[in-house]
């Protein structure tokens, strides 16, 4: 079957007043160029900023740097058609989950349209309230799902919470949320490009060397170029074992079996697929970890294992 | 300023000063009084009206829970397996299998001329096959060529054939989601379940209009469907109300033949709790005699029969999860914060008891704050409400319209799957309610299930299922309770009962037009009483001529 490029969607999850809505704001305000549609499945006020908003047309906000916002109700779906057809004018989608939404069933959803890709399902929690949350006689079970949903569980407010019990909430956090990378955050404030990932210019094309990210304390990244064919299955796997610590990876490589393939890797899933433009002449790889440096010798091994053995350069961040 | 007086075989008044009359009184479309001619002769000149002197009238029966959109569906074919009576009287046979039902489309497909037109059936209910699933193979036996798309029943699930998932870009592989069963082949088999799944090809099979949508010539097809059901009020639940529909409503409302008083509510979706009460309020100004506008509804659960309602423990018979809420405790508790002060009503679907429970809880919690003390918050379906919640019902000022439809169509599936015997035989609960006091309405949900109180009083006074089994004695209700719930229970729920729900001086003149008498059919014949029509507002509306 013929490779289309596809629109990469972030799911965005969690419980009213974790932080998801000033998480959007954060990621349009650090968009890096990305022409990021914002889609909103709640009612009640819009979550933009207003200093973001440029115009609006129909149930469609202009925002700044290209970026779009907009509500369709209940009918999710129809939404997601909306934006598919525009997906020349757009780089990433975010879906802003309501608050009682069940993210991992909207990420199922995407497959019902052609053209979206789930990028990942983000999932963001109130670091001081949300075990309280999850013990609520109406909400727990709805809170409960949320949690296991998730690839990405950014534990927002941290500042809030007794440095000494930050510990024990992450272990309770990761034993509701078993296949999520745990972030944490204040202000909802965690990069772009770890939240949505390559997309946008950044994307990897096969053409251009991927640019360095800006960097933070918080996060730490390594790109690296190589020449060999790989076993993309057995490399998807080993950058996704939590052994290894990555927030993501992304990346393309030519499989010695199936050629070029892109690997993406959110937390403990990845996924492989054709390559819609297969002209690079080298195999590039971004990985990403957050509050921890990335253990080199560690991806090293990841990367001898897929028969990676030609390395061609490593580009840690400034 | 003329009085007619009509003439009736018997007058069943739901005023329990005179229960029963011969004449009553109408002038401006009001009732002056009912009694005998003699009794009423005394408000002057009159015209005397003896075309019902053989047929037995009673209040405008009064619909609490419907939708518009029932007259819409009618332009579709027919896929159901109960006969079923459409608005220009034709009763369309019941199928009884698959071929059947694949023939009565291939019928429909060799009428249309246009090619690519999409053929559109609805009320399909595979339930009835022995669950045999319709597969997009059936429906590819009716065209290859055309998109065709049949909406179940429950309006949650739709089947489709090869050609319409080929236009909506899903006759292919890799398609993993929950509501898209796949073949051997790795492709769908054409059965689409949940909104999610059915809208990519609502539009391409002529059934995007969703659910709570009607336009002009559906609204009087469903008004003329009133009128053959005895049905003189409806309330069609929720509705967008955007200023368009709004404006069209009341602009076929007030043409001079239109038969039937609407009250249609804003649902509570795209907008905030504010937003919403201040639509409410807006749509209030505009109502008319005949389109009344301003209570909101809020949806808080899903289904049962779709394991989407919310139930408490121990949750579904077969070990399904818990169900999916639709909104918050937060944004509920502030909309019926919002409404209690600002006077607007509130209906809240909840089908499981857990849904049921929330309302129960915030609204609790909301009258503290704007103690009110006739808001009349009703419960809507309400199916799985013990006992215990009837009484905190009835304390907290609230009406309940519970479902008593289900039993008859949905019943065996109840008893056998979803909630289990002991709940199967609770559900709506209506001789609860009234032992309790808790103002009390009935409904079909049309196009749900087919719209006629009589059909729903019967359902509440046998709780008889499809299969014929009896399901809860225990909350069977006298026929006596039934009438007075589909006609004065349902106008109390909609804030109406000062105007309509019994024949009493002052009242509208609206008139359910009878050629049998409900009280002395016996109760298990009390869904085989014929209509005649309905006088609403003192016009008269004959079923035939309509």
């Amino acid at each position: 079957m013929a490779a289309v490029a596809q629109l990469p969607v972030t799911v965005l999850g969690g419980y009213l007043g974790a932080g998801k809505t000033t998480l959007v704001n954060h990621l349009l305000r650090h968009a890096g160029g990305r022409r990021i549609a914002v889609a909103v499945n709640d009612f009640g006020a819009l979550p933009i900023d207003k200093d973001l908003i440029e115009g609006a047309e129909g149930n469609v906000l202009t925002l700044s740097g290209g970026c779009i916002c907009c509500t369709f109700g209940s009918d999710l779906v129809a939404g997601l058609m909306e934006l598919a057809a525009r997906a020349d004018t757009i780089d990433h989608v975010v879906i802003e989950a309501s608050g009682v939404a069940l993210p991992g069933a909207i990420g199922q959803s995407l497959s019902l349209v052609a053209g979206l890709v789930l990028d990942a399902v983000v999932v963001v929690v109130d670091a001081e309230t949300v075990q309280e949350r999850a013990a609520d006689l109406y909400m727990s079970d709805t809170i409960t799902r949320q949690l296991a949903d998730a690839d990405l569980l950014i534990v927002n407010k941290i500042d809030l919470v007794a440095a000494d019990t930050v510990g024990r909430l992450e272990a309770w956090l990761a034993q509701r949320a078993p296949t999520a990378r745990l972030i944490r955050a204040e202000m909802s404030a965690v990069a772009t490009d770890v939240v949505l990932g390559y997309s946008g210019p950044r994307a990897l094309d096969g053409k251009t060397p991927p640019q360095p990210l800006h960097s933070t304390a918080a996060y730490d990244t390594v790109s690296i170029a190589f020449a060999e064919r790989v076993d993309a299955l057995r490399l998807a796997k080993g950058l996704a074992d939590p052994a290894l610590g990555l927030v993501r990876a992304k990346g393309f490589v030519h499989d010695a079996v199936r050629g070029w393939l892109t690997v993406n890797v959110v937390g403990k899933r990845y996924s492989l697929a054709p390559m819609p433009d297969a002209a690079a002449r080298a195999g590039r790889l971004v990985c990403i970890a957050h509050g921890r440096p990335i253990d080199r010798s560690a991806l090293a091994n990841v990367l001898k294992l897929a028969a990676v053995d030609k390395v061609l350069e490593v580009i840690p961040c400034p | 300023m003329t009085v007619t007086i009509f003439e009736a075989s018997k007058i069943i008044t739901m005023n329990p000063a005179r229960p029963v009359a011969t004449h009553v009184a109408v002038r401006d479309g009001r009732i002056l009084g009912a009694g005998s001619l003699t009794e009423l002769a005394g408000w002057g000149t009159h015209t005397l009206d003896r075309r019902f002197q053989d047929k037995i009238l009673m209040p405008g029966l009064v619909e609490g829970h419907s939708h518009v959109s029932e007259g819409v569906q009618w332009r579709f074919v027919y896929c159901g397996f109960h006969d079923r009576s459409d608005p220009d009287g034709k009763t369309w046979p019941g199928l009884r299998s698959v071929d059947a039902v694949v023939a009565r489309l291939s019928a429909a497909e060799r009428a249309m001329t246009e090619p690519l037109q999409p053929l559109s059936g609805w009320a399909l209910d595979p339930i009835y096959f022995d669950n045999r699933r319709v597969t997009r193979h059936d429906l590819d036996r009716v065209s290859k060529e055309r998109p065709i798309g049949i909406m179940h029943a429950s309006g949650h699930i739709m089947n489709v054939n090869s050609k319409a998932l080929e236009l909506a870009q899903m006759l292919r592989p890799g398609i993993d989601h929950p509501g898209v069963p796949l073949g051997d082949d790795g492709l769908p088999t054409g059965e689409m379940k949940g909104p999610d799944a059915m809208t990519p090809l609502g539009r391409h099979v002529g059934l995007d209009r969703g659910l709570l949508a009607s336009d002009e010539p559906g609204l009087r097809a469903f008004a003329r469907l009133c009128v053959r059901k005895g049905v003189t009020t409806a309330a069609d639940l929720a509705n967008l109300l955007p200023d368009a529909a709004v404006a069209m409503m009341a602009r076929v409302g007030a043409e001079p033949m239109f038969p039937a008083r609407i009250v249609s509510l804003r649902v509570l979706r795209g907008i905030g709790p504010q937003e919403a009460i201040d639509h409410a309020i807006a749509l209030k100004k505009q109502s008319t005699d005949r389109m009344r506008f301003g209570a909101v509804k809020i949806v808080v659960d899903g289904s049962i029969q779709g394991f989407s309602a919310r139930l408490r423990w121990p949750g579904y018979y077969n070990g399904a999860p818990a169900g999916l809420w639709y909104v918050t405790p937060e944004q509920l508790a502030e909309t019926l914060e919002r409404a209690l002060e600002a006077g607007v009503q509130i209906h809240t679907h909840t089908n499981g008891d857990e849904a049921t429970e929330l309302v129960l809880d915030v609204l609790e919690a909301a009258l503290r704050k704007h103690p009110s003390s006739d808001h009349r918050f009703t419960l809507q379906h309400c199916q799985l409400a013990n006992a215990a919640q009837f009484r905190r019902m009835k304390s907290l000022g609230m009406c309940v319209n519970l479902f008593p439809n289900h039993h008859f169509y949905w019943g065996d599936e109840h008893y056998r799957l979803t909630v289990g015997p002991e709940r199967a035989e609770r559900m709506n609960a209506c001789a609860t309610a009234l032992a309790t006091g808790v103002p009390l309405a009935i409904h079909s949900d049309a196009p749900v299930t087919p719209l006629g109180p009589l059909f729903t009083a019967w359902c509440a006074v046998n709780r008889m299922t499809s299969s014929g089994r009896v399901l809860g004695e225990a909350e069977c209700i006298s026929v006596e309770d039934a009438l007075r719930t589909i006609t004065l229970g349902a106008a109390y729920t909609l804030k109406l009962d000062s105007e309509i729900g019994s024949i009493e001086v002052g009242k509208r003149a609206d008139f359910a037009v009878l050629e049998d008498d409900p009280t002395t059919i016996g109760g298990d014949r009390l869904r085989d009483v014929r209509v005649w029509g309905t006088v609403q507002g003192g016009r008269v509306f004959a079923a035939d001529t309509i």
